[in-house]
């Protein structure tokens, strides 16, 4: 059973990074601020150029 | 504490301490190797011996450890023999269809095989992996790009940035040698050369404090070697993006099923972009499950559009028509802002390309289909309709991304070393994800092989090759042995809610009707035949487009990056000005690869797609050049081989490969023997912009060549002085630092 969870876990947590949650809730974190369009606005001013650095491959 | 332990700690005991109790150490050694009379043997000498509690842990312990060495021997022995039980039967079995189980046997085990063997004996004597040692990610960390992140979340994250269309499309155009040569390719390639390439790239990366590989090659090797890998990273990104878009045009010309679902991806990306920004802020996953379902509402949709005369017109666009929709939205999508577009669409495709390819895993796995394309077909002698050549060299540049791919080492020396929190998990990463892309490209070859050879060769053979009527391409195909009939393609086009599936060259229609056979006899039957295969291409065609979004940007902050050192202000990536002249000069680049494609009356794969390849596998070969150098600098000349040998293999096909396509007398393989035919044929305006492109075509396949003969002189110049104790062998790594990190994991 804690196999499990673990698995779940380390499932939740790869997707929250692959799909950036977990990118926007260390900027929160770290500017102490709350989920709000403009602390979302901010966070992409902050990451646009390094986003759309990242390439994919073919 | 536990008692045995405490003993441990202390460490009291010796051989010769067991011997002065009684036990001849050595006897019973080998004794207990004998797996049948271990536990009689154990409850023996037990018995017979008093021991005190540490005398009774070594033993255990040294029990445990034959135990444990003994099942790993048979267990491996057990798997090497069905790896090469499975290699055997696909290699030699002849005349009669195989099951695909085999090919997912064949590749399981090569990989167990090399992950377990292989990757542990580079990490161990070549690499010497430091799990002590800090990396990047814990030394710099930032919360932005430098973090600490859980291994599985960074493969997760590697995957997901390596896997693109390549190991679907590459695989399935290869096919035309029939399964064999490709499957073999696949594994042998990973395991041996791309698994390492990604695996010794990401490594010197963290140990560079996540530099890239035009840097690394940079300092490694010379300037020449990092101007090489800029031009070399540009080339490939223009022809890459001119191929992945002439594919989704093949896909979707007179489709308007599948363009009216890929036309509304746009308008769902845009607005979860809106969604994500205004509604709800950073509930990307949530977003992403909703975009699913409106993009299956647009398959549906796509139906009902293709069933509605008035809007099927609309929708119903020629090739000429869908290239300039597409070089429109390449434009578009790279000077929109990222949130809008690029983001939602990225996450969008993220999510259904890992959910297809797992869906993918299991449907073969459950269905276990069989395959019925031929081991080898006759195309082995170099005539192959899709592509022209002999399997040496083409079906190994066809083959790129599965087996290996220069791009890898892009993404190797990118975001990835810059979560690694462990020197030791880059094998993990690098080594396995590979080898994840890898069984994504054996689906690939399974997806083409459940089609009768003869659909296969009439879905990828061009119009020029096997004519326009569809009589008279069923009977020229039926001619080399593969029966098919018009009627038969008829009737499969209905099925799968198309008007003609002839002439789809490109490889995409042909794995999206694989994929929709093995789907359809999954779930739901031949009644969800057509939602199957439109699934597919939307799949196909939504990662496509993000790449080609993704690839326009990152070509464009290259070129700016370089141009500001001409004119600072161009450098600025929020100038309009800039951002508007470079994308319209990147997207002009692909786009005339596209156009010329388009235009092509053999398809356009016939040539883009080799030269793609030779691109591809010229960056891997520069990634190759540069980790050698650092081997030898490190002083590992005896294991110089690992790089050495796949670095050999590749100069030898890619160079054979370029000078196959330059000068090669037959004009369906030769640039220059193509363009030479169309200059006698008919001098009409058509032919002479073919004529022009051949030689544009040669042109950057020699200087692509010209360029990695220069990496690979400066490295040869760089082994030899430092083997001969010319040159420092200094090389570019950050200092040790100690890391901080507790030995739990990180979530």
């Amino acid at each position: 059973m804690n196999h499990l969870v673990r698995v779940l876990r380390i499932l939740r947590a790869t997707l929250r990074e692959i799909f950036d949650e977990a990118s926007y809730a260390r900027f929160l974190q770290r500017t102490n601020a709350s989920s709000s369009p403009g602390a979302y606005a901010a966070y992409w001013r902050e990451r646009e150029a390094s986003h759309a650095r990242k390439p994919r491959c073919c | 504490m536990h008692p045995e332990r405490r003993s441990r700690q202390k460490r009291p005991r010796t051989r010769a301490d067991a011997r002065s109790e009684g036990l001849d150490y050595h006897q019973n050694r080998r004794r207990w190797k004998s797996w049948s009379s271990w536990n009689q043997t154990a409850q023996q000498i037990l018995s017979v011996c008093e021991y005190s509690d540490c005398a009774r842990f070594e033993f255990r312990t040294q029990c445990s450890t034959e135990m444990h060495k003994t099942l790993s021997i048979f267990g491996w022995s057990a798997v090497a023999l069905l790896g090469a039980l499975a290699t055997a039967v696909i290699a030699l079995h002849r005349d009669e269809p195989i099951n695909a189980l085999w090919l997912v046997a064949a590749a399981a085990c090569c990989y167990a095989l090399g992950y377990r063997f292989y990757s542990r004996f580079i990490a161990a004597k070549v690499l010497a992996l430091d799990g002590n040692r800090a990396t990047p990610a814990e030394r710099l960390e930032n919360g932005r790009d430098f973090l600490v992140t859980n291994k599985w979340v960074v493969f997760g994250h590697h995957f997901a940035a390596i896997a693109g269309p390549g190991p679907l499309v590459g695989p399935v155009l290869a096919v035309q040698f029939g399964y064999l040569p490709g499957t073999l390719w696949i594994l042998a390639g990973a395991v041996f050369a791309g698994c390492v390439q990604d695996f010794v790239i990401l490594l010197f990366s963290v140990r560079r404090d996540g530099k890239s590989l035009t840097e690394m090659a940079k300092d490694e090797t010379g300037r020449v070697g990092g101007f090489v890998a800029y031009v070399s990273v540009i080339a490939i990104l223009i022809i890459l993006l001119g191929v992945c878009a002439l594919i989704v045009v093949n896909a979707l010309k007179s489709s308007p099923w599948g363009t009216f679902t890929i036309a509304m991806t746009i308008p769902i990306a845009l607005l979860m972009g809106i969604y994500l920004r205004r509604i709800r802020p950073g509930k990307v996953m949530e977003v992403s499950v909703l975009g699913f379902i409106l993009v299956l509402l647009a398959i549906f949709g796509g139906q009902w559009a293709s069933q509605t005369p008035s809007v099927a017109r609309i929708f119903s666009l020629s090739a000429p028509a869908l290239a300039g929709l597409i070089i429109a939205y390449g434009f578009a999508a790279s000077a929109l802002p990222v949130w809008l577009l690029l983001a939602p669409r990225d996450y969008l495709s993220t999510f259904v390309k890992l959910g297809t390819i797992g869906l993918l895993a299991v449907g073969i796995i459950l269905l276990h289909p069989t395959l019925h394309m031929p081991a080898l077909t006759r195309f082995v002698d170099g005539s192959g309709p899709i592509f022209a050549g002999k399997i040496f060299p083409f079906a190994f540049i066809t083959i790129a991304c599965g087996a290996i791919s220069g791009f890898h080492s892009l993404i190797s020396s990118g975001t990835t070393p810059k979560l690694i929190a462990r020197e030791t998990e880059t094998r993990m990463v690098g080594y396995g994800a590979m080898m994840a892309e890898s069984a994504v490209a054996v689906m690939a070859v399974i997806a083409a092989c459940v089609l009768q050879p003869g659909v296969y060769f009439a879905i990828n053979s061009p119009a020029g090759i096997v004519g326009q009527a569809p009589d008279v391409a069923a009977a020229t195909i039926s001619s080399w042995g593969f029966s098919v009939s018009a009627a038969d393609m008829q009737a499969l086009a209905h099925a799968v809610g198309e008007q003609t599936l002839f002439n789809r060259t490109g490889g995409a229609p042909a794995f999206a009707v694989g994929m929709a056979h093995i789907f359809s006899h999954t779930l739901g039957g031949q009644a969800l035949m057509a939602i199957w295969y439109h699934f597919a291409i939307m799949f196909e065609a939504l990662f496509i487009l993000t790449v080609l979004d993704a690839g326009t940007r990152v070509a464009r902050f290259m070129i700016q990056d370089a141009l500001a050192h001409v004119y600072k202000p161009l450098g600025r990536t929020s100038w309009y000005p800039s951002i508007l002249a470079t994308s319209a000069l990147v997207v002009g680049a692909w786009g005339y690869f596209l156009w010329q494609g388009v235009k092509d009356p053999l398809g356009g794969i016939n040539s883009l797609w080799p030269l793609f390849g030779i691109a591809n596998q010229l960056l891997a070969t520069v990634a190759l050049c540069v980790a050698t150098t650092v081997i030898i600098k490190m002083h590992k000349t005896r294991y110089a081989a690992i790089t050495l040998l796949p670095l050999s293999w590749l100069v030898a096909v890619t160079f054979t490969a370029s000078w196959h396509k330059i000068f090669d007398p037959s004009p369906r393989i030769g640039f220059l023997a193509q363009a030479r035919s169309l200059q006698l044929s008919a001098p009409t305006a058509a032919s002479a912009r073919l004529v022009f492109n051949n030689r544009l075509d040669a042109d950057v396949t020699g200087v692509l060549v010209v360029l990695v003969s220069l990496v690979l002189f400066e490295s040869v110049r760089v082994w030899v002085g430092v083997l001969r104790g010319n040159r420092d062998a200094r090389i570019e790594e950050s200092p040790f630092v100690m890391t901080r990190l507790a030995t739990e994991e990180r979530i």
